[in-house]
């Protein structure tokens, strides 16, 4: 699948999953769909991010890291946003940039074709 | 009449067997290979500055069935334009008569001692598919090698694979256009040498190969071999390349399996579909010589994407330890 499409569907997958287990915690359980839209519209973004860093670097690792840093970056500004939470709101958000970050890096069709040296070895 | 001693002998048949080359351009070096029809030499070209191969007939040849087995060989070689096939340079024959054919001079070392010095299976498994390729290319130009082993592989200083000895090679194309039919034979009664005792060319009555590589059916000398009989050597060069602790896979050892049928029609249609499978293998994917059990299916595929699925773990605990620790 096209590295920008797997990396928006895989951002927004688990963006939603992710807002789903808002569930586990009463306080904030009656906020469920506006914490799972945010978090669905937070993954989109990300998602797309990283995908399209993906396709322009075509590394594993520089998009892992990438994948951290961005949805990392946006698990802040929702967490600045409440005013707490941030150690709970940003591990799993970055995590969650890990994992698409890593997945379309590494399933995710299309990019740069690479130095011909890197390709013979 | 007084006998000749061995070493006075062998002088003599050494220097009988030295090929004159004061008609050519060549001059002639050491020599660098014999197979059952005649020897290799080294030969420099002056005019091109570089070394060659040159293959000649041991002994000339009065009915002439090996020189036109030789030269058919450098047609064959002629006509397989590939990286992977030793190219010929040029063709000629010798003040005796004995006809030869220069080649480019393979630096380089046999397939499995190429392989031994590669430690692991994926390295050794590609070096295999190069291997394929020019068998590949050959099937596709109608060309059957039938002598496929490791003495006939040679690869070069930087992995090059060369597919070497073409002078048993079947021509469908040239027999299919001939009316001829396919070398159906006796067995053969030198076991490791059936080519020395050979009829020339292909034709019917010969068993040419080399057992243990040579198909069940081209060792009977059943008249339909075909490209499978080549899939079978295949099949054999990667039993020895994987190794029996590999063979323990049971998707590898299957491919194998196939590769080495009995009968062709278990077999693999062609090189590029063992090839196929030996990726497949490669990548972790479902091959087509083995029918997995679901739970072989799910094991493979979480080998496959093991740090995936160790990722997802990572979220899913990290989610799980800020519910815990959040409750508290």
């Amino acid at each position: 699948m096209n590295k920008l499409l797997l990396g928006l569907l895989l951002g927004g997958g688990l963006g939603v999953l992710d807002g789903l287990t808002a569930w586990f915690t009463p306080e904030v359980r009656k906020d469920i769909l506006g914490i799972v839209m945010g978090s669905t519209f937070k993954g989109l973004v990300a998602g797309l991010l990283i995908g399209f860093f993906s396709k322009k670097v075509a590394s594993v690792p520089a998009t892992v890291v990438f994948g951290v840093i961005v949805s990392g970056f946006f698990a802040y500004l929702v967490a600045a946003q409440m005013g707490k939470y941030y150690f709970e709101v940003m591990l799993p958000g970055a995590l969650v940039g890990l994992v698409t970050g890593y997945v379309t890096a590494r399933y995710g069709k299309g990019g740069p074709a690479g130095n011909p040296e890197r390709r013979l070895a | 009449m007084t006998a000749l001693p061995d070493a006075a002998l062998s002088r003599l048949v050494r220097a009988l067997r030295t090929p004159d080359l004061s008609e050519t351009r060549y001059l002639l070096g050491r020599e660098v290979g014999r197979g059952g029809m005649g020897s290799v030499w080294e030969a420099d070209d002056p005019e091109l500055g570089r070394s060659v191969a040159l293959k000649v007939l041991d002994l000339p040849d009065s009915a002439g069935d090996l020189s036109a087995r030789l030269r058919r060989e450098a047609r064959v070689l002629a006509r397989l334009e590939h990286p992977g096939v030793v190219p010929v340079h040029d063709v000629g024959t010798l003040p005796d008569g004995r006809p030869w054919y220069a080649m480019k001079l393979v630096r380089g070392e046999r397939l499995d001692a190429a392989a031994a010095r590669l430690s692991t299976l994926p390295e050794r498994l590609r070096l295999f598919l190069r291997v394929c390729e020019p068998v590949a290319f050959a099937h596709a130009r109608g060309v059957v090698h039938r002598d496929l082993k490791p003495s006939n592989v040679m690869v070069g200083p930087f992995g090059e694979v060369l597919v070497l000895d073409w002078g048993i090679a079947r021509l469908l194309e040239e027999e299919a256009s001939e009316g001829r039919p396919g070398p159906p034979a006796a067995p053969p009664t030198e076991p490791r040498e059936p080519r020395a005792a050979a009829a020339p060319g292909t034709a019917a009555g010969t068993v040419l190969g080399t057992p243990g590589y040579m198909a069940p059916e081209q060792a009977r000398g059943d008249g339909d071999v075909d490209g499978r009989a080549d899939v079978f050597a295949l099949g054999v060069l990667l039993r020895e390349l994987a190794g029996p602790e590999a063979l323990r896979a049971r998707r590898l050892a299957a491919i194998v399996a196939k590769a080495t049928a009995e009968r062709p029609a278990e077999r693999y249609g062609g090189a590029p579909a063992l090839a196929a499978d030996v990726v497949r293998y490669l990548d972790g994917e479902p091959v087509t010589a083995y029918r997995e059990r679901p739970w072989e299916r799910a094991a493979r595929f979480a080998v496959r994407h093991r740090v995936a699925l160790l990722l997802v773990l990572a979220y899913l605990a990290a989610r799980a330890a800020i519910l815990v620790l959040y409750r508290r």
